[in-house]
């Protein structure tokens, strides 16, 4: 079957078979690798896109009811190609990652909470992060990179008033 | 290369063996080669002194990493070495991963936290070689000594304010001699810029953006896609399956069985299908359906040998690992003595990239990207199994998605490439999370049956165990071998350490810590047990027990992590006595008063050369709850923290997995086979149970620099389950915790 997608806004058609997640057309079809296959039933976060910008499991996702629904990936999250995300930003100022895996998925989720909470508590980032798992633990991190990225995102708006 | 010697300390000699040096020479020749010689030069005119550094006429400069990078931060932390010696801005610095040539890079195993103390000092000399040849350029180039020259942010400066850069100076130092290591001199750690800063890791701009990286995200034109179906059982034969119909399915391009060499830890028999995509692949697989052979392993089931165990623990072990003194006669005379049942389960490392390999085979040779830690392993493989001569084998090391002894085993590679062996395409093996956790190479249970006696004054003066432990073909599994000088073995006057194997048919490996990341537990539990019926304060019972001696000789050999037979590595005794001290007082141990359902646990342990001490604080609530509200390590790692970011993350990270193993994991096997299938059903420690705060403190020392990815774990579970006993009364003696009701009033 044919389905075009809307993908870091750009229009991409594929044929796949009806049944077949997101995650996997992204990174066979499209060569959008940096959404992660982890557990393939949504238990572990690695493949977290936003759809219409809610943080939305791929591997859980048939491509057949994405419909018209703007998909963006990692790859796309930043707005400005030659800027990065404020959660991006504090990732690599704080040198959030150790194996790197799963962050493409926690910055995913990240960013839809600060979208959602420009400046979160400890407990709101722990509610927010929980569906996402760090096998190498870098959750300390984590809390800290939401924080330093909610003083960064502020700080842009400042600037552009 | 076998796993045992991964955790010994190597030394010298060890190391020249471990990397096939022949002959006296040092181990630098084998880095530094002459210009000709060096690798990857892109043209006549870069300086390429040796195989990990290349700088161009451009000032483009090139560090290659050798080591595979899983998380633990090599790829940034050795190139920092250096940078540092070769006075290059690390902003300016390209690094790349080197792909597998031990003959140009030496060894390349990334695992028992070796990569920084077998490379380190190596490091330091690559770096300083090229900045002394390219000094070296310049003087010639003025005409001066170069004595009177100085290099510095990739510039040679002269006296009188000349200046060249490095990539003005590469191709006159290319033609230049590589100097003898005597006539190199070394930047002194007081003038060091780099070492020691945090630096954010080389590959962090493509991790954050989502860039292909890791071993998984491997595309080759005209690739096709595998899945490998093993019996559930660890080991089964296919007998037969509907291989036919699988065939006729969408997007199918192949499939077949695969019968294995008949080993469970190498290429296990299976089905493998071919198709056009994951997915595919995927799809095609629920419809399969295999008779499978299972063999006698389907008659071993963890509970049966637990309940044997039990029944065995009052009967001498099958071998006395060690007796000192007479145990039972101490224990007669002793003011208290104390027994105890310590019970851990297998585990999985459930890497979060699911294990995967791309192969080709084309024209004679098996070309392979691969996320390993030892590649010389998977090579090996590939070799033996598929009789393909080693110099027909290229292997390139990718990123991996995390390690933890996991990828050290290459049943993955060696699947993917007797795949891709009879196929004509390049061909990408994935392995489902459900495979990834089902056909691990787990880290062994075990069972301690414990006795302690401790005189009127609360000293220890008696320990016996009787440890039970699960063998593979003879022998106990990796990590699963406890060490005659395993503490307090050697400190305790009357001390017996007995064990029982169980020989099984399930595939073990080694687990972040071999040995010692389960054994610290035990120890530090029982020790605690032992401090509160002396009524003894379990910091100062520590000291007492760990003496006044500054160094305990060891037996030799690998220790805990190994098969078990040889002793351990001399102790340091001065260096836990004062990193322990040293944590003691940054926790503030023994100032706090805490509240009933807090309190805190104190533990150490010396691992993989590094000496640690950890101190946790706890709150359990009336409903059981565990909280860890503050978890403090004191570290002793040598000389240098090479990248403080990396070191930090290290720390934490293996606090977080430390508390995660100790809360939740459990792999159960029943009728040889894992019962687990996902994580919905072997859940991981989340960001909700990680500790409000974890501090880190290095110690400085004299001794040489060393690694990390291990030492920090082992006394982390000890700690949360002394400080769960402060707080609550309850000794925790089974591992998870998700099995102890932790509830009080």
């Amino acid at each position: 079957m044919k389905y075009t997608l809307t993908v870091n806004g750009q229009s991409r058609t594929v044929d796949v078979a009806p049944d077949t997640p997101l995650l996997w057309v992204l990174r066979d079809s499209l060569e959008l690798v940096g959404t992660k296959y982890g557990c393939g039933v949504g238990a572990c976060g690695a493949c977290t896109v936003h759809l219409n910008g809610v943080p939305t499991r791929a591997c859980m996702t048939p491509v057949s009811t994405v419909g018209r629904m703007k998909v963006t990936t990692i790859e796309g999250l930043a707005a400005d190609a030659n800027k990065l995300h404020p959660i991006q930003q504090a990732w690599s100022e704080l040198d959030v990652a150790q194996c790197g895996y799963c962050q493409a998925g926690q910055i995913m989720t990240a960013a839809a909470l600060l979208k959602d909470n420009p400046k979160p508590t400890d407990e709101d980032i722990d509610g927010a992060m929980a569906g996402n798992l760090c096998r190498c633990a870098t959750y300390m991190r984590i809390r800290q990179g939401i924080k330093r990225a909610a003083v960064i995102a502020d700080a842009g708006k400042e600037t552009s008033k | 290369m076998s796993i045992s010697t991964l955790n010994a300390p190597v030394n010298r000699r060890d190391f020249l063996k471990l990397t096939g040096l022949a002959g006296g020479g040092l181990a630098l020749a084998f880095y530094i080669k002459s210009g000709g010689d060096a690798v990857a030069a892109d043209s006549a005119t870069d300086f390429a002194p040796n195989a990990f550094i290349r700088i161009s006429p451009t000032g483009a400069v090139t560090i290659v990493s050798k080591q595979p990078e899983m998380g633990q931060g090599v790829k940034t932390s050795l190139p920092m070495v250096i940078a540092e010696q070769l006075e290059v801005a690390w902003k300016d610095i390209t690094i790349e991963q080197g792909d597998f040539d031990e003959k140009k890079y030496g060894n390349q195993g990334a695992g028992g936290s070796n990569s920084t103390p077998n490379n380190y000092d190596n490091f330091h000399l690559v770096g300083a070689t090229a900045r002394t040849m390219l000094v070296e350029a310049a003087a010639q180039t003025w005409g001066v000594p170069a004595s009177e020259c100085r290099a510095e942010n990739a510039t040679v400066i002269h006296s009188s304010g000349k200046k060249l850069t490095y990539g003005q100076l590469a191709a006159k130092a290319a033609t230049l001699p590589v100097p003898a290591k005597e006539a190199v001199k070394l930047k002194e750690p007081k003038d060091f810029k780099l070492l020691g800063q945090r630096i954010s890791q080389f590959d962090t701009p493509k991790i954050v953006t989502g860039k292909p990286l890791f071993g998984i995200d491997t595309k080759l034109p005209g690739m096709l896609y595998a899945v490998y179906e093993k019996c559930p059982a660890f080991g089964g034969k296919v007998v037969s399956a509907n291989l036919d119909q699988i065939k006729t399915l969408p997007g199918v391009k192949d499939a077949f069985v695969i019968e294995g060499n008949g080993k469970v830890k190498e290429l296990v028999p299976g089905i493998a299908i071919v198709a056009d995509s994951t997915w595919a692949a995927f799809s095609a697989r629920k419809q399969l359906k295999v008779v499978w052979d299972e063999g006698k392993v389907a008659s071993e089931s963890w509970e049966n040998f637990v309940s044997q165990a039990k029944e065995k623990a009052a009967q001498p072990g099958q071998r006395t690992l060690r007796k000192d003194g007479d145990p039972d006669a101490a224990l007669a005379s002793a003011a208290k003595v104390v027994e105890a049942n310590y019970v851990y389960p297998f585990i999985s490392h459930a890497n979060l990239e699911p294990q995967n390999t791309t192969a080709y085979w084309n024209d004679g040779v098996m070309e392979v990207w691969s996320p390993t830690q030892i590649p010389t392993i998977g090579a090996g493989l590939v070799s033996r199994v598929l009789g393909i001569a080693p110099e027909k084998i290229k292997l390139h090391i990718t990123r991996a998605g995390g390690g933890f002894g996991r990828r050290i085993g290459a049943d993955y590679l060696i699947e993917a490439a007797a795949i891709a062996h009879k196929l004509k395409a390049p061909v990408k093996l994935t392995w489902s999370r459900e495979d990834d956790l089902r056909h691990d190479q787990y880290r062994p249970g075990g069972l301690h049956f414990l006795k302690g006696g401790v005189d009127a004054k609360g000293k220890v003066v008696a320990w016996k165990n009787h440890f039970f432990t699960f063998g593979e073909g003879g022998s106990p599994g990796s990590g699963g071998g406890l060490s005659p000088d395993e503490f307090p073995g050697r400190w305790i006057a009357n001390y017996q350490a007995e064990q029982t194997m169980f020989d099984t048919g399930w595939p073990m490996g080694p687990w972040r810590a071999p040995g010692s990341c389960v054994f610290a537990w035990v120890i530090h539990s029982f020790i605690d047990e032992l401090a509160h019926a002396g009524g003894r304060d379990p910091l100062e019972l520590r000291l007492e027990l760990l003496g006044d001696k500054d160094e305990m000789p060891g037996g030799g050999g690998g220790g805990g992590g190994g098969k078990g037979k040889q002793g351990g590595p001399s102790y340091n005794v001065s260096r836990m006595r004062n990193v322990l001290k040293f944590a003691a007082e940054k926790a503030g141990w023994g100032k706090k008063k805490f509240p009933k359902g807090s309190g805190a646990g104190i533990a150490f342990h010396f691992s993989h050369r590094g000496y640690f001490a950890q101190i946790a604080e706890v709150t359990v609530t009336k409903e059981g709850q565990l909280k860890v509200d503050r978890f403090v390590t004191g570290a002793d790692i040598g000389a240098q923290v090479v990248n403080l970011s990396g070191a930090e993350n290290q720390v934490e990270g293996s606090v977080i997995d430390g508390l995660g193993v100790l809360m939740t994991q459990e792999l159960n096997i029943e009728r040889g086979r894992a019962v687990p299938s996902n994580f919905t059903d072997y859940p991981l420690i989340r960001i909700t149970d990680a500790p409000a705060k974890i501090e880190t403190h290095f110690l400085k020392t004299t001794y040489p620099t060393t690694g990390l990815g291990e030492p920090a774990l082992p006394p982390v579970a000890p700690a949360i389950c002394n400080a769960i006993f402060a707080a609550t009364g309850k000794r925790i003696r089974q591992m998870p915790l998700s099995r102890a009701d932790l509830r009080w009033s």
